[in-house]
């Protein structure tokens, strides 16, 4: 009963296990849901699917599956995200099409008004259709953009006959690409250092024996503080400029961080470190911390991570006022050397990919700089990184 | 017996679904959503529906896994074979039980609430997996083994600060509490205020689903801050068509600080609205 489902689910990504299934069908066999679509729809997505950013995939597959498209390939042509339909009819356009749909107010409304229009023909033809394929063409055939392949989850349809899962209500938590900050978090405790500081309230079991016999027997209890996590990190992130595609991973890793130290201070950059560094992105013009002060200010027991792509013109850390933003009198790779010779523990973590490093001269530079410590942004970059830096 | 709201909440379809699945499977529920959304206020409704005692565990960072079940209190043990007390000879007298202990000892089935689970330590979770599934957990000082004598409603908040480990989440039911339309914030609305004026209800809506329409809000109102704010609107007398035409007349929202909590959106809505009465000259 319902293997299929499972399996079609299992097939488009969703995290599901035998035991959310088992438990299903044990919900079905109390009668939690009877002969009603609906209540079987809530049914199944509160028992299977953990994760709100799941619900949207769900609704897809859910009405994929219960219009009989069992295929996978149909299934998986219900899946192909509306971003990527959006961006494949961009391709299809000439450059003065596209300078046309800005003066008609922008894509959105393109579409919009689109998808109105083929309400109504579908109105007209025949019923049925709503999914990419059952038409027989596929989005990405010879018409290029199907006008089909938009109207997955009908919504210019009339509200009241749309099925729940036909609303796709979900649609903005679909995370697929993202890693999960779980992930990160996981990693980051490997870098724990473990150390009792503040007030004694733990018992310390063997302390309190020896002070008691040396006490003739008499009570004398001794106490410890609780072990916490003492590790200290610095965080100095690039910003701006080359780093725009990575801002989602970037705060993905500075969200895990925030909540995973107690003891955790970052500093913004952008490009590389110079004379001085800021907090505050929108202040970064009116507060800022000279780079002699962080290095007097923390101590070299701090764990320095820089997160940048660090491509830039190899002027930029080689040269006197080679600074694209600022007149420097003395250059980037003089603050950088001031920056490892205080601080004991810097590593460098890098969301290019690592086979592309090659081909950027300022990424050479900088891991000569910070001795060859540079990590590609990935879990697994992230364990070296903690390797690296708990050495 | 199955859930389908209370006079003072409303429950959408799939919630009740997602409560009553969890009733009758004896299976934790985790109830995911915004801030304000009514998380909490369910496992408190969900027991005075079902006629249930509700039991509340709030989680805190510091907070243990450990506590929830019992604790040991070694240092008054050792104080009292000091002074030669009678109770030392029965460790039982040094345990404390903990809020699961108390749910699963409970004589009748019981509501209990684990509120802001994602609020501790990163393993808490994991470090609860076998007392939810098989709801029995041992006593390693007593050497006593303790069951449920009715497998309590467990009800589990999260507000997302941290992810929830997988094998946690396959022993749970999951409901996203999605934020309410229009029509399910008026039911909500007349839940909480049944004799506010209708036209007051009307305007106040539009401009609450306004504010929460503009793009780039740190934190969008939630339904709690709506309640909130009618309520300081109710108190306060203001006239109906003040909220009507406020384009005119008023930059930003009467009493907008229920609505807005941090003083950087407020600036984005004022600019917005200079912005808009620059356009009208």
């Amino acid at each position: 009963m319902l293997v299929n489902f499972f399996y079609t689910l299992k097939r488009a990504e969703i995290p599901v296990s035998i035991k959310e299934y088992l438990v299903l069908l044990e919900a079905l066999k109390a009668h939690l849901a009877f002969a009603d679509m609906d209540d079987f729809y809530h049914l199944a997505r509160t028992c299977l699917v953990k994760d709100e950013a799941n619900f949207d995939k769900f609704d897809r597959v859910f009405g994929a599956y219960f219009k009989q498209l069992e295929s996978l390939e149909d299934v998986l042509n219900a899946l192909i995200p509306e971003e990527w339909l959006r961006s494949e009819f961009m391709k299809q356009l000439s450059d003065e099409e596209k300078a046309k749909i800005k003066s008609l107010g922008g894509l959105e409304e393109l579409l919009d008004a689109f998808k109105e229009r083929l309400a109504e023909q579908e109105k007209r033809h025949q019923g049925g259709s709503k999914w990419i394929g059952t038409g027989g063409t596929s989005p990405f055939g010879h018409s290029g953009y199907h006008p089909e392949g938009i109207r997955v989850g009908g919504e210019s349809r009339n509200k009241s006959a749309a099925k729940v899962w036909e609303k796709r209500q979900f649609k903005d938590l679909d995370d697929s690409a993202q890693l999960g900050t779980r992930n990160i978090k996981v990693a980051l405790r490997k870098l724990r250092q473990f150390a009792r500081t503040g007030a004694a309230e733990e018992l310390d079991l063997d302390h309190t024996i020896s002070a008691t016999a040396k006490n003739a027997g008499m009570l004398d209890l001794k106490l410890v503080p609780e072990r916490h996590n003492a590790v200290k990190v610095l965080l100095m992130l690039d910003v701006g400029g080359s780093m725009d595609p990575y801002i989602q991973v970037c705060e993905d890793l500075f969200a895990a961080c925030r909540s995973e130290f107690k003891h955790l201070e970052h500093f913004y950059f952008h490009n590389f470190v110079y004379e001085s560094l800021w907090r505050n992105n929108l202040r970064r013009q009116s507060e800022r911390t000279s780079l002699y002060d962080i290095i007097h200010t923390y101590g070299r027991d701090y764990k320095v991570i820089f997160v940048g792509d660090a491509s830039m013109s190899p002027y930029e850390i080689s040269s006197s006022y080679g600074s694209v933003e600022h007149m420097n009198p003395e250059p980037g790779h003089a603050w950088m050397q001031r920056l490892t010779a205080h601080f004991d523990k810097v590593a460098w973590l890098n969301p290019v990919p690592e086979e592309h490093w090659g081909y950027t001269h300022s990424i050479g530079l900088t891991q000569q700089l910070i001795d060859h410590k540079m990590y590609p942004m990935s879990l697994a970059g992230l364990s070296d990184v903690i390797k690296a830096l708990a050495k | 017996m199955s859930f389908t709201g209370t006079d003072n909440y409303v429950a959408t379809k799939d919630l009740q679904m997602a409560v009553n699945a969890a009733v009758t499977l004896q299976r934790p529920l985790l109830i995911k959503g915004e801030p304000g959304t009514g998380k909490t206020l369910l496992a408190e409704e969900v027991a005075s529906a079902l006629g249930m005692p509700l039991m509340q565990w709030h989680v805190k960072s510091t907070t243990k896994a450990q506590q929830g079940l019992y604790e040991y209190d070694a240092v008054s043990r050792l104080r009292d074979s000091q002074l030669g007390n009678d109770k030392v000879h029965d460790v039982g007298n040094y345990i404390k039980k903990g809020k699961l202990w108390q749910a699963f000892d409970a004589d009748e089935r019981v509501v209990l609430l684990i509120d802001e689970i994602d609020k501790a330590d990163i393993e808490f979770p994991n470090d609860l997996l076998v007392e939810l599934d098989k709801m029995e957990f041992h006593v390693y000082e007593t050497g006593e083994r303790v069951q449920a004598k009715h497998r309590p409603v467990v009800i589990i908040t999260s507000n997302n600060e941290k992810e929830l480990p997988d094998a946690f989440l396959r022993r749970c039911f999951f409901h996203y509490i999605n934020f309410p339309d229009k029509t399910t914030m008026k039911a909500i609305v007349g839940v909480h205020y049944p004799d506010i004026s209708q036209a007051l209800v009307a305007e106040a809506m539009q401009m609450f689903f306004d504010v929460r329409d503009i793009p780039g809000l740190k934190k969008k109102p939630s339904t709690s801050e709506l309640i909130d704010w009618l309520k300081l609107l109710m108190a306060d007398e203001i006239p109906e068509d003040l909220l009507a035409n406020r384009d005119q007349t008023k930059a930003i929202p009467p009493l907008y600080g229920a609505l807005l909590k941090n003083e950087q959106d407020v600036q984005l809505l004022e600019r917005l609205a200079f912005m808009s009465r620059r356009e009208q000259r």
